[in-house]
């Protein structure tokens, strides 16, 4: 305690005994809805973004059983082709909004990269609990949407029918745009905690690459989120003041609202997916027990994908009417950002190389990332294409490659980064058959829900159908099935995780031997993190780190410690 | 052996190719495709080859090997830049002849609106099914009149959006006819979807594409242009109901429910209807009438009926002529 001094936040009912952890350092409602603790509050997002995921979820197989037949399974008095609407309108803005953009920043990413730094807290603690607070908050408008007249408009808000239409775009356009200012906060305090809190000898390429990732991530949630917002004040003034900005019968223009809306809402998907390839770098790096293959190159390809990815909003629109120049220019730029991308993967491959690899659940997830991953990343070349896409535009073949990408890839990366640092998080072992068994049934399921959307989608079929041409019933009847595999592999996954709160072994400081400072600490960590501030080394340097059976985890070999150390370029 | 291939992926993702464009825009897909299956194999064999050579078990360690190689990462970055450079080239060149149609093309004005489609064509004839002759440009000048919609023909792979107050366009010359002579019912239309989310309907925004010889498409479209002639005024009436898309929101079966976004309107004529008028609070009643009927075609959300979203397109002129109305008034009157 003696290196660590408390400064002035102030905690409801924190006590100091030094064997308390953050989960047993105070108690009550009070004092984790009002904690400053990153850690706290990391949870506390977790669950709250989990429930989301449950609510969307519910509502995914809802809409794959009704598109089981061409005429929707359930009766009209169920599921009409409103409710329909309504319900897949929901499941998108859910996800985007309040599931998918915050969950591994503000979850994981708020309670590892505090550890990462080898600091007590991120740089304004305050902030963090204000981003979370209008998460809740910004939660509350869907939930009033939802609950009252809803939305219809799809989670894109498109002009000019998200002014006419009768439901409360009101209440969501406003809950997104507090989730906007939830996600600003969160990337400002990771910007400025990376910039001033690293420890002395944490070089800018000494950072774990999971750092690489949110900082790049944070600087695109502050540049492009307040464009969503402004978009979001515009459509609402449209709506309540008529003021001809979007709305062609007044004079405004429907494609401008596009613009806007993809000039914030296509970085928003290199928000969702680059900090899942951060954690893909470490799990593939720790579980393969060898330092990350051409880390300069992943790092720099995080920058890569960030700033390339503000050029290219204008993918969305090559069928809106936009000129053919402008159509040709974004298609060309779209390609500029699928390298960065395929350089990590084969970067991630080549570290496995002459590696021990350790199947465990993480690493299961991370393999099951770069084989979904790689086929979301490569389907993308038939969409930036501009003849296939004519085609395959608002198809089932987009449906495909974006869920391939945002939730065979960030979902999955997410899953497998929370069995990485689910011990840290909550001191505890899962049960590694069940959570390897759930990982395959995830896999499985989510192959057969979304391979089949491909070809019904290049057939033709488009997407945000309620009902369809018989032609298609096949492949929806497979995509339904694995739906529903899908769904009970999650909650198999959820399972074994919250089973082992109950049941599981006592967690070792280091289970998995993994060389960044999170893992120096007990699990779970003290309140303050850190007894004495740790000693930065290579975060993918493993020479030293020996597993101890009496321990049931990894510790520092003090034989390796005297040796001289193989050269390094990191 | 390629194109056998070639042809084997295209009849799994593609329906028929049935505009001069789909065959190179089925040609770029395979191409990709074909690219994109190596890719895929290749990283996942490498994957699953070091994990079986390389997993943990009894006596394995970890061997030392370069953490990164220049040499190695500049190749896989160079070659795949290339690649993709030349998918661009084709995608975009494939793409400018489908933006290009020749100047002799024939015209077809199409409508889109909340929940039908509209062809009008040069000799003022027009249908809610899409006509078009073999073998022949046929530009497609789109608009809108209400929200977005887009055109979408998968057996030509073309699309584009219809978007109010603004005109885009697209054409196409289809290969085949879909059937012999000017009869509907012997042909097998291809599929018109709308892509672009619309609204409640926005999935039963459907309409039929009919291909014909030229002979046939010229007396069919002689028809379309006269379909009134020598029809008394309730069969006339029966017909542009039907036509001019009514019956996607209005039954005339007495269908209260929700499926129909409009009020039935059989056995409704001279009755009472208690509506909203424009900018009024509170509901007034109006008869069903001709000057009624009228009204609600030109100016639709000037009296709406109680419970109703005021959501009916507007009918010009073009898209629906005085004699029309009249003979939609007619079969409005015979219908109990």
């Amino acid at each position: 305690m003696a290196t660590i001094t408390p400064d002035t936040q102030i905690d409801i009912g924190h006590n100091d005994d030094p064997n308390s952890n953050y989960l047993t350092s105070s108690h009550g409602f009070l004092s984790w809805a009002f904690t400053l603790d990153h850690k706290r509050i990391g949870v506390m997002y977790l669950v709250g973004i989990f429930s989301s995921f449950f609510l969307g979820g519910i509502m995914a197989l809802l809409l794959r059983l009704h598109l089981f037949l061409p005429d929707g399974l359930f009766p009209p008095s169920i599921i009409d082709n409103d409710t329909y609407n309504q319900l897949f309108t929901l499941h998108g803005a859910i996800m985007t909004f309040l599931f998918i953009i915050p969950s591994i920043p503000a979850a994981l990413g708020n309670f590892v990269l505090p550890l990462m730094v080898g600091a007590k807290d991120v740089a304004f603690p305050r902030m963090n609990l204000a981003s979370f607070h209008l998460w809740v908050l910004g939660g509350i408008f869907f939930v009033i949407a939802l609950v009252t007249t809803r939305l219809d408009t799809g989670w894109t808000f498109y002009t000019p029918y998200s002014i006419q239409t009768s439901t409360n775009v009101i209440a969501a356009t406003i809950g997104a745009f507090i989730l906007g200012f939830s996600s600003i906060f969160t990337g400002l305090n990771f910007i400025v905690t990376v910039n001033t809190m690293r420890p002395p000898g944490m070089s800018w390429f000494k950072m774990p690459l999971f750092m690489w990732a949110i900082y790049a991530t944070a600087i695109i949630q502050i540049l492009a989120t307040p464009v969503l917002g402004i978009t979001l004040l515009l459509l609402m003034a449209e709506r309540i003041l008529q003021i001809g900005i979007f709305n062609p019968a007044l004079g405004g223009d429907p494609i401008l609202f596009q613009h806007f809306f993809w000039f914030y809402s296509h970085p928003a998907v290199y928000i969702m997916i680059l900090p899942a390839m951060g954690i893909i770098s470490e799990l593939m790096s720790v579980y393969s027990r060898k330092p990350i293959f051409g880390y300069t190159f992943i790092a720099y390809s995080s920058i890569a994908i960030a700033l390339l990815g503000f050029l290219v909003w204008g993918h969305h629109m090559f069928v809106s009417g936009q000129s053919p120049m402008t159509a040709v220019i974004f298609s060309g730029l779209t390609f500029s950002v699928s390298i960065p991308s395929a350089i990590k993967v084969f970067n991630w491959l080549a570290t496995m190389y002459k590696g021990n690899i350790n199947l465990a659940t993480p690493m299961c997830y991370a393999l099951s990332f770069i084989f979904l991953f790689s086929i979301g990343g490569l389907t993308g070349l038939f969409l930036g294409a501009l003849a296939t896409d004519i085609h395959l535009h608002d198809t089932y073949f987009v449906v495909a490659h974006f869920h391939y990408v945002m939730m065979g890839g960030t979902v999955i990366a997410f899953v497998g980064g929370l069995y990485h640092w689910w011990p840290k998080m909550f001191g505890v072992m899962y049960n590694e058959m069940f959570g390897r068994l759930f990982c395959l049934v995830v896999f499985i399921g989510f192959n057969l829900t979304f391979f089949p959307q491909f070809i019904m989608g290049s057939r033709g079929m488009p997407r945000r159908y309620a009902t369809y041409v018989p032609e298609y019933e096949i492949f929806h009847q497979l995509s339904t099935i694995g739906a529903i595999v899908l769904g009970l592999g999650m909650v198999g996954a959820v399972t074994v995780l919250i089973v082992s709160l109950f049941n599981g072994r006592k967690a070792p400081a280091n289970p998995w031997g993994a060389a960044t400072l999170e893992w120096t600490c007990t699990s779970p960590p003290p309140y303050y993190n850190f007894e004495h501030a740790p000693a930065v080394g290579s975060p993918y340097d493993f020479s030293d780190l020996k597993y101890d059976p009496q321990v049931g985890g990894f510790v520092k070999d003090p034989a390796a410690a005297n040796k001289p150390k193989p050269s390094s370029h990191h | 052996m390629l194109s056998i291939l070639a042809d084997a992926s295209s009849s799994l993702f593609f329906p028929p190719e049935q505009s001069t464009f789909a065959a190179d825009v089925d040609g770029l897909f395979d191409f990709i495709y074909y690219l994109s299956a190596f890719f895929f194999i290749a990283i996942i064999a490498v994957m699953i080859l070091f994990v079986l050579r390389y997993h943990r078990r009894k006596g394995h360690v970890e061997q030392p090997s370069a953490s990164h190689n220049e040499v190695l990462e500049i190749t896989w970055s160079v070659i795949p830049s290339i690649l993709v450079g030349f998918i661009f080239f084709y995608g975009f060149t494939k793409y400018l002849d489908m933006r290009e149609p020749p100047d002799n093309a024939y015209e077809i004005q199409v409508i889109a609106k909340q929940w039908s489609w509209q062809f009008i064509y040069p000799n003022g004839a027009d249908s809610d099914e899409l006509h078009i002759p073999v073998n022949q440009p046929v530009r497609f000048i789109l608009q809108s009149s209400d929200v977005l919609h887009s055109f979408y023909i998968p057996a030509f792979r073309i699309k584009m959006d219809c978007v109010p107050q603004r005109y885009t366009n697209t054409w196409v010359i289809a290969k085949d006819i879909t059937g012999e002579g000017k009869d509907n019912s012997e042909h097998k239309p291809y599929d018109l979807f709308c892509a672009e989310y619309c609204g409640k309907d926005h999935s039963r925004m459907l309409a039929k594409v009919y291909v014909h010889e030229q002979s046939d498409f010229d007396a069919w479209l002689e028809d379309a242009a006269n379909y009134l002639e020598g029809k008394t005024p309730e069969e006339g009436g029966k017909l542009a109901f039907e036509k001019k898309g009514c019956t996607q929101c209005h039954s005339v079966t007495g269908d209260n429910s929700a499926k129909y976004a409009g009020p039935p309107l059989n056995g409704q004529w001279g009755t009472e209807r208690s509506v909203i008028a424009r900018g009024a609070s509170s509901p007034e009643n109006v008869v069903m009438d001709e000057n009624y009927i009228r009204e609600s075609v030109r100016e639709p959300n000037a009296k709406v009926v109680v419970g109703r979203k005021p959501i009916m397109p507007v009918f010009t002129p073009q898209q629906l002529k005085d004699n029309e109305i009249t003979a939609i008034i007619a079969y409005l009157k015979s219908l109990k």
